[in-house]
């Protein structure tokens, strides 16, 4: 069995970010930039079931600039054995994103691709949903559990009322949720070894896919302020503050 | 221009989220409801209520996310608008649909600023991108806690569509909380505990007081990766977001992930044993102590002000 992982480097998780005063996005120049987190739970998953004996291999693919190596290489690391970097500095709508990605599948038809649920820089929770389209395959997102089964997997999804299992035949794609898994720390030997693990870059152009955006994005701006709050001494305070605010409830 | 929303329903119901997606976009058009259920009689009767709806359309089958897109892209041809919530069957649907035809959604809208521009929070909620959709259809969800429901009192025709709505995938098991608290996600009052709480019989101090509210009981991630709270009680960037007239958060630090998921609260009451906590300077109103004191004077002195919901 193949299993593709599709990875995307942001804004570091921890960093606070700061969006520009002229209105035009958010400071990335001098931000510590990672692994989407999201997208180290597929990776771990992907190296899990190869280790299972469920994969002889994962590869890895990532979209973005030439800088974009580097969470390629943690996933190597990680124990995924091939990688593949489609390069560009142009910043690429979802759609654009899965597109490319459906090129990937074609040429390396994998019976599993693997993905974040959710990018943590635009939130979109878009990709996987989109590939499963443009590829024609069932889709099972926000996974908090894989197991393969006979020809097929079964996956447990995180839902708004709990949880529900889907079992899909293969080839399928699967997004990661959270609580999926612990992402591995690699080992130095393991990032030594990364390095000589096969990474081939590639120009995006070279797909033949419309990248054009779709959307115009007017304008990032900073969410509105809250105004800062008092300390009160006493439950006594607290319920008569509680107690106020919900008489004067609208009744919905 | 017009509008078709899919239904959200729990256990043969229809949810709350669908009356404030139908009360958001029905600016934008006539606005059809969809609803796909194995049994949707109930709730495309509830839908048929909804102020601003002229028609409800029927299917009978599944909501997993290939056989809704098949089901969808066939009726997309007759709408400017294909809308549902930003919950999990909108996410896991909306772009699988969007993608299929040929479309960028625009997803977890928080403002209509008109026909075809949005703004949808980004990095957590720590910045809002505004966003101008000029093509020719537009596919989106909506962050239902964002709008208000539409009011009840209309009668709008039901029709049922013959088309059925197969998978793939099969559904094999439901894991649900079985709670009679309200939906988190579009509650008026949400109590939330933090890991402070230690463990999951300590977390039912959380549930005594929601009770006492009327309130949904929401939890953070790490309260929910110990065990202490199920998952689909998560409120965060990853989890619900939520948007209640006021929203207790107990023994919770305020980690952004967290942060983003209660920003649009109307009024933040914090309690905590840390002042410099996030979450307290944030608050309208914090009180500093130990929870485990705190809570049940609060709720018999709660009882005393003869508070009830």
């Amino acid at each position: 069995m193949k299993i593709l992982v599709a990875i995307k480097r942001v804004v570091d998780h921890n960093v606070r970010i700061r969006v520009r005063p002229d209105g035009t996005g958010v400071e990335t120049s001098g931000v510590r930039l990672s692994m989407n987190p999201f997208c180290k739970h597929a990776v771990e998953a992907a190296v899990q079931l190869s280790e299972a004996g469920h994969g002889d291999e994962v590869v890895v693919v990532s979209i973005g600039p030439k800088t974009a190596n580097d969470v390629i290489l943690t996933a190597l690391a990680m124990g995924a054995h091939r990688g593949i970097l489609i390069e560009t500095d142009a910043a690429l709508e979802t759609l654009a994103i899965a597109k490319l990605l459906a090129k990937v599948v074609a040429e390396e038809n994998p019976d599993i691709v693997l993905l974040g649920k959710q990018a943590v820089d635009d939130d979109s929770n878009h990709v996987g949903q989109m590939l499963a389209a443009l590829t024609n395959r069932p889709q099972a997102t926000f996974a908090s559990e894989i197991k393969v089964v006979g020809q097929g997997v079964e996956v447990t999804r995180e839902v708004d009322s709990g949880r529900e299992t889907l079992s899909l035949p293969l080839p399928a794609i699967v997004t990661a949720d959270l609580r999926l898994n612990t992402p591995r720390n690699a080992a130095l030997p393991m990032v030594m070894k990364a390095r000589s693990k096969p990474l081939a870059a590639r120009p995006a152009a070279e797909f033949g896919v419309d990248l054009a955006p779709r959307l115009v994005v007017e304008k990032i701006s900073p969410p509105p302020e809250r105004v800062a709050g008092k300390t009160v001494d006493s439950v006594a305070e607290l319920a008569a503050f509680i107690a106020a605010d919900v008489s004067n409830m609208e009744a919905l | 221009m017009s509008v078709l929303v899919l239904a959200d329903h729990d256990r043969g119901a229809l949810s709350p989220a669908t009356a404030r997606v139908v009360g958001a976009v029905s600016e934008l058009g006539p606005v059809d409801v969809l609803v796909v259920a194995d049994d949707p009689s109930a709730i495309a009767q509830s839908a048929s209520t909804l102020s601003g709806v002229a028609k409800v359309l029927t299917a009978k089958g599944s909501s997993l996310a290939d056989g809704l897109e098949t089901l969808l892209s066939t009726l997309t041809v007759r709408y400017h608008y294909v809308v549902a919530s930003a919950g999990s069957v909108g996410k896991d649907v909306m772009p699988r649909l969007a993608a299929k035809l040929d479309l960028m959604p625009v997803t977890d809208i928080i403002a209509i600023r008109g026909p075809n521009s949005f703004d949808r929070p980004i990095y957590a909620g720590n910045a809002i991108q505004t966003v101008t959709d000029n093509q020719l259809r537009h596919v989106l969800t909506i962050r239902a806690s964002a709008f208000r429901p539409a009011a009840s009192g209309n009668a709008a025709p039901i029709e049922a569509l013959d088309n059925p709505v197969a998978s793939a995938a099969n559904l094999i098991a439901t894991h649900r909380t079985e709670s009679d608290t309200p939906d988190l996600a579009t509650a008026q009052i949400v109590v939330g505990g933090g890991v402070a709480l230690g463990s999951a019989e300590n977390f039912q101090l959380i549930e005594k007081l929601a009770k006492k509210l009327g309130a949904a009981i929401g939890a953070t991630r790490a309260a929910v990766d110990a065990g202490y709270a199920p998952n689909d009680w998560q409120v965060g960037q990853t989890g619900k977001i939520i948007a209640p007239d006021l929203y207790i958060a107990i023994g919770i630090s305020g980690a952004l992930q967290h942060l983003a998921g209660i920003q649009g609260a109307k009024k933040i009451v914090a309690i905590n044993t840390d002042p410099e906590a996030p979450l307290v300077k944030l608050a309208d109103v914090a009180l500093i102590g130990d929870l485990f004191e705190i809570i049940p004077q609060l709720i018999a002195e709660l009882d005393r002000l003869g508070l009830k919901r």
